[in-house]
């Protein structure tokens, strides 16, 4: 990589993000104008193996000092990390997301807190999870081979929450089918990208 | 009848174990319940029935699945099909006074409904020879104390999946030490957000990374507890 490369990166911002964020940090970059905003994303299915998360961020990271970035927000709560991904982080001089995972922040840290305590027996949708329910779902659970799995999966809870990024009738039609399949009750709240959009607006800003 | 169809019942015990293991590996919840009663009907004791066929075959699962060959659904097929053999055997063996290492008493704490790995462990604990007592989901502290009294159990195991609920152990053991009840107990901390640190910062006894993790480090604590006593 020639000097010249990583110099044009100095001012602008990457965001290192969940491959489960990345269409929508797109639009907030259309939507915002936000030309020197870059995004490279982790692979989505970390999630299933968070303990592997913040060794993916640093490496995420020191490539992006390497190519000149200045100014790196991570596009991830703590999601399911236990704290270790902030472990690395700090160590890092990178910022993240405040919250515990999408689900906070797409409804705003504000009202997810306030409705936590009634939300325990919800299980969270996004665009994301909505378009990739078979392979993000249905398929690492097992439950196009094993649907009598679903009970063990989801026995617990009671409805399904889609935290709408987008109002699109289609990915509400997909979402109340797939909370059907799985017996579940369905709810659709329109939270529009919540959080993200101050996040990456913010960091824009700052670099 | 297919030509290589195996007849559980024509299998000797040993190659009828061999094939118990191979069937709780591949989720087989009827097999293993014929495997079990053939057992049984053979005059196995319903401990060694448990021991030698089923805990062993779960043994397996276990490293697999720590070694990444085998995943969640794999291991929730096998564990279905444990839990239908240990249906069979739990009255015979509350009947034959099976050994008993301890007493353990575990949930999911409060905000946080998942329940795998907690019934996967009270599962293998119970198949290592461990009483269980489990109060499911969602606790509060109050249920924790009440049920810790009531049952006087030894252990203690708390369970999160969510990193918004795992601070609620430190809730519970801190409760337990302004009772003056914390040290009467081993406590137990597990599931996927958790870590060594975590448990320490908490003051728990141990973490335990998975069910087989979880009994020996049961096991480990229960014996270092009857060394004290014996020592008093």
């Amino acid at each position: 990589m020639s000097e010249s490369e990583t110099d044009g990166n100095a001012g602008r911002l990457l965001v290192i993000a969940c491959g489960m964020l990345a269409r929508e940090i797109l639009a907030i970059r259309r939507r915002g104008q936000l030309h020197h905003v870059d995004i490279t994303c982790i692979p989505a299915q970390l999630h299933f193996e968070p303990e592997k998360l913040p060794g993916a961020m640093q490496r995420a990271i020191r490539k992006a000092k390497a190519r000149g970035y200045k100014t790196i927000l991570a596009g991830y709560g703590d999601c399911g990390t236990g704290g270790r991904l902030d472990a690395v982080l700090t160590a890092e001089g990178v910022q993240r997301i405040s919250g515990p995972h999408c689900f906070a922040f797409y409804q705003g840290m504000d009202a997810f807190a306030a409705r936590e305590a009634d939300d325990v027996t919800s299980f969270y949708f996004t665009d994301f999870l909505v378009r990739n329910f078979r392979t993000f779902f249905v398929e690492p659970l097992g439950l196009d081979r094993h649907p009598e799995l679903i009970d063990d999966y989801f026995g617990h809870y009671e409805r399904i929450v889609y935290l709408a990024q987008t109002d699109d009738p289609e990915l509400d039609h997909r979402a109340r089918t797939a909370a059907a399949w799985l017996g579940l009750a369905y709810e659709r709240r329109l939270t529009g990208y919540g959080d993200l959009e101050a996040a990456v607006r913010g960091a824009a800003g700052r670099s | 009848m297919a030509d290589d169809e195996i007849i559980l019942s024509e299998l000797s015990d040993d190659d009828l174990v061999a094939q118990m293991h191979n069937d709780l590996y591949d989720g087989l919840k009827d097999e293993i319940e014929e495997g079990t009663r053939i057992l049984l009907a053979r005059g196995w004791t319903p401990y060694d029935v448990l021991t030698k066929a089923l805990v062993e075959g779960m043994r397996i699962v276990g490293i697999d699945f720590r070694d990444g060959i085998l995943f969640v659904p794999e291991v929730l097929l096998s564990a279905n099909a444990m839990k239908a053999g240990m249906a069979i055997l739990r009255p015979l063996l509350a009947q034959t006074g099976a050994p008993k290492l301890g007493k353990m008493l575990i949930g999911t704490v409060k905000g946080d409904i998942h329940d795998i790995g907690k019934n996967l462990v009270g599962m293998m604990m119970e198949g290592a020879g461990f009483e269980v007592i489990d109060i499911g989901i969602n606790n509060p502290v109050e249920k924790y104390l009440e049920a810790l009294e009531a049952e006087k159990a030894d252990i203690l195991g708390m369970s999160a999946l969510l990193t918004t609920t795992m601070p609620y152990m430190k809730v519970v053991i801190d409760a337990m030490k302004e009772k003056g009840i914390r040290d009467d107990y081993i406590v137990l901390v597990g599931g996927a957000p958790l870590n060594e640190e975590f448990s320490k910062a908490v003051g728990a006894d141990g973490y335990c990374r998975d069910a087989a993790v979880a009994v020996e480090t049961a096991r480990e604590l229960m014996r270092r507890k009857h060394n004290q006593l014996n020592q008093a």
